[in-house]
């Protein structure tokens, strides 16, 4: 398998031979990617291709059938032991708390202010008291430019805002790996880049991060690896330069043209 | 008339106990049974979503009279002894266990699922996501149709008159016996339940403003 240029040591993510299907659909098959540490890895392609699946299958939000997909070498689906088992809602939650999930549609918590929005997996899950945790909390709504709005509720935010206090909320976890899911689709076309500008930062800080998106500017920029997939398959990866500048798959190429 | 009143009142306080203590008692039953049931009909595995499912729909699809006398006749036959008042409790509670499951599950899925999935993707446990992220959300949409769910029991709880408990609507029945006077009697037995219900309905707007908040 190839490794990208890093390679020396285990990857954050290790995806191998993931497959799902749902019902008769095969949505993944004999899918494998490595993310190293630090790295931004991108994930482009038609809509249905599959690339939300992987993502969510990193986190658990869906589960797979077979293949692994490994956490620093935690097996997230599965039980590591001898015998080979889903993993239960706790265990499940220990994993989940390891990785960060910005979605398509936010997803804020409605009634919880854009602080408590940040606060809650800091208090609940990682059991800081509540001073610290606001502490916290309050850092990353500054480096997202909100801190003057922490104490708004979701409600009261622009879709920009709403979704700079998801990257907080996720990022706040310090987790190991930050799954983006088509952040910037549901916003319009003005406050693409305040969010796309959160996101390049944190790659700068070497944040890793496993990127989906249809913003073919922001993929080449800051992304180190490219993936192209289709059909469940993944049929290009490589850096931006080779995949998305100058690609030499015939799909690929086909699927660019309509971003020009 | 109003004299006629004042001199049956003595004569159904206990009634009144009686009536409020069934539907007291019908209240707590139901609202654990509901959420409980609720929360697994939303959530729960196939094969328990359709148990829930079936016992909620033929549960509502009796008329709660019939339930009553079901449970009071048949329940010696299946070989369990329940008094007059037990079986009224029991049968009262079956019929608001199905609609506060039914209002649970309205309340619940009424959420989004990408609140659960947002709560899940930070760590949350399942019953973490209930506390922190579902419940209180959910809770304004279900205080309303619970609140109309417990004046519905205590109204519901005068049919227990029919299997001999000494209820509210029982008692007024045994004065206007003694006194042949039905009309004032009647009139006194509405008031008192509609006191009853409009405090209840008056708490209920009470918790709609307390819980209510800006909406996305």
């Amino acid at each position: 398998m190839t490794q990208g240029d890093r390679g020396m040591s285990e990857p954050i993510v290790r995806i191998e031979k993931l497959e799902k299907s749902f019902g008769a659909v095969r949505v993944l098959n004999e899918v494998s990617l490595d993310v190293g540490k630090g790295d931004v890895v991108t994930i482009i392609g038609p809509s249905g291709g599959g690339k939300t699946t992987l993502l969510r299958c990193v986190n658990a939000l869906e589960t797979y059938d077979a293949g692994s997909v490994r956490i620093d070498g935690d097996e997230v689906g599965f039980s590591d032991g001898a015998r080979r088992r889903r993993r239960g809602d706790r265990e499940l939650a220990r994993i989940r708390a390891e990785t960060g999930m910005v979605f398509q549609l936010f997803y804020l918590f409605p009634h919880l202010t854009a602080a408590e929005n940040v606060m809650l997996g800091l208090r609940r899950v990682r059991r800081m008291g509540k001073a610290e945790a606001r502490e916290r909390a309050m850092r990353w709504l500054e480096r997202v430019g909100l801190r003057e709005k922490a104490e708004s509720l979701p409600a009261q935010l622009s879709g920009g805002q709403q979704q700079r206090v998801g990257i907080a909320r996720a990022v706040a976890m310090d987790p190991k790996v930050l799954l983006l899911d088509e952040i910037t689709s549901a916003l319009d076309p003005e406050l693409v880049g305040e969010v796309l500008a959160v996101v390049r930062g944190l790659a700068e800080d070497g944040m890793t991060m496993l990127v989906v998106t249809h913003e073919m500017t922001f993929a080449r920029e800051v992304s180190d690896r490219v993936v192209f997939m289709e059909g469940g398959r993944i049929l290009a990866e490589g850096p931006p330069a080779a995949v998305i500048v100058d690609p030499a798959n015939e799909r690929v190429r086909t699927f660019l043209a309509r971003f020009r | 008339m109003f004299a006629a009143m004042l001199a049956a009142l003595p004569f159904l306080g206990g009634g009144l106990l009686v009536t409020l203590e069934v539907s007291a008692l019908v209240v707590v039953a139901a609202l654990f049974g509901g959420l409980l049931l609720g929360t697994g009909v939303t959530w729960g595995p196939l094969a328990l979503r359709l148990v829930i499912r079936t016992f909620v729909d033929i549960v509502r699809g009796i008329p709660v009279l019939v339930l009553i006398f079901a449970v009071y006749y048949v329940s010696p036959e299946i070989g369990l002894r329940f008094g007059n008042f037990t079986a009224a409790v029991v049968a009262l509670s079956l019929f608001s266990t199905a609609q506060v499951t039914e209002i649970v599950r309205g309340a619940a899925s009424s959420i989004h699922h990408g609140q659960m999935e947002a709560g899940r993707s930070i760590g949350l446990t399942f019953t973490g996501c209930l506390v922190w992220v579902i419940i209180p959300q959910a809770v304004r949409r279900f205080l309303p149709p619970w609140i109309n769910s417990v004046a519905d029991a205590v109204k519901g709880s005068a049919l227990v008159s029919l299997i001999g408990v000494v209820d509210l609507m029982l008692s007024i029945q045994q004065v206007i016996g003694r006194t042949y006077r039905p009309m004032p009697l009647y009139i006194l037995g509405a008031i008192i339940y509609f006191v009853i219900n409009y405090t209840l309905s008056s708490l209920s707007r009470g918790f709609e403003a307390r819980f209510a908040y800006v909406r996305e």
